[in-house]
């Protein structure tokens, strides 16, 4: 499913899904707070793929109905953020957060604004996590919330004439006692991946230079 | 003592939240509700408001944008900015503005923590 990785060499593909472990660690830190439960993360992976392997990629668990929150960001790098899950377990995941307490009607009503929050909390604590981590600054736009198939979900906009291949970093995330996974993802596009490639170097030669620094 | 809070912000969800840890921590203080900018600095020039909490991320006038316009008639006032955006330079820029920063998701440590601090100075200036 990987087209190429050659972009990014063995070290620099290891940093990438370093940082982002630490983004998506906080965001998933978040959403335990918010549903007072154990979330499980997977390992983060990390690729160049095109748009449609991505969105393969998240239809994976056999679910074609999704429901993304995403929020765009910009800075030195720019792309998307999603925070996706099957439609299924939406009203599960705002139930999770608002409490058991509250009646269907009331969870139905509040479903979309509610969707919209908690992506804009765990998304925003991944992508100020690695902007903390690279010294850098990025805006984040406000969250929107998007239903269809993956595809629906990675093409919006692939008509900006950046090209069709992605950046696709993703985690899936498990909360333990209730029947809801899901994924947070990050796009980017080629010109984003060759700024991020520089800022990942001075990254690691900063590792290296404390590393210097401590044996000295 | 009672003092009159106002929340700001653009999503019920998270006002709801900010409402009830209110009733856990602070059951005698007096709220007040603004979904907007526009909205809060009207509610602001009505009187009354004692603390304000505030959300960065809302369409048109952002929280950190909001913080200085309030700044301008209420040198003083205790102000938070509430934000899961924690990075380093919105933190800063709070700072700059002399507020106090709180992380989303809310927890009940950090709002009783801004709060405490809150009505001391408002007991203080009140000398």
């Amino acid at each position: 499913m990987t087209v190429d990785t050659s972009e990014l060499s063995e070290i620099e593909q290891d940093a990438i899904a370093e940082i982002a472990n630490m983004g998506v660690s906080r965001a998933a830190t978040s959403l335990r707070q918010m549903v007072g439960e154990q979330v499980l993360l997977s390992v983060p992976a990390v690729n160049i793929v095109t748009r449609e392997a991505a969105s393969r990629l998240v239809e994976r668990g056999g679910s074609q109905k999704l429901v993304a929150v995403q929020q765009s960001f910009e800075g030195p790098f720019s792309g998307k953020a999603l925070l996706i899950f099957p439609q299924a377990h939406s009203l599960e995941l705002v139930r999770a957060i608002v409490g058991d307490e509250h009646s269907l009607e009331d969870v139905i009503d509040l479903e979309q604004e509610a969707l919209a929050e908690t992506g804009n909390i765990i998304l925003n604590a991944c992508l100020a996590t690695i902007a903390n981590v690279l010294h850098r600054t990025m805006r984040m736009s406000l969250p929107s919330v998007v239903r269809g198939d993956g595809q629906t979900l990675f093409d919006i906009d692939a008509r900006d004439g950046s090209g069709n291949l992605v950046l696709f970093l993703y985690i899936d995330f498990t909360i333990k006692k209730r029947d809801i996974r899901g994924f947070i993802a990050l796009l980017m596009d080629l010109p984003s991946i060759f700024a991020l490639k520089e800022i990942v170097r001075d990254f690691i030669d900063g590792i290296g230079r404390q590393a210097a620094e401590n044996v000295g | 003592m009672q003092y009159k809070a106002l929340i700001v912000d653009d999503s019920k969800l998270a006002r709801m939240v900010m409402v009830s840890a209110f009733r856990r921590i602070r059951p005698d203080w007096q709220l007040v509700e603004a979904t907007s900018a526009d909205d809060a600095l009207k509610t602001i020039s009505d009187g009354a408001v004692d603390v304000a909490l505030v959300d960065f991320n809302m369409p048109d006038t952002d929280g950190l944008e909001l913080v200085a316009r309030i700044r301008r008639t209420h040198p003083k006032m205790p102000v938070a900015v509430v934000s899961a955006n924690l990075q380093d330079e919105i933190i800063a820029r709070a700072r700059e503005l002399n507020a106090a920063f709180v992380a989303k998701p809310l927890t009940d440590e950090a709002l009783g923590a801004f709060l405490s601090g809150a009505a001391l100075r408002l007991r203080k200036a009140a000398l």
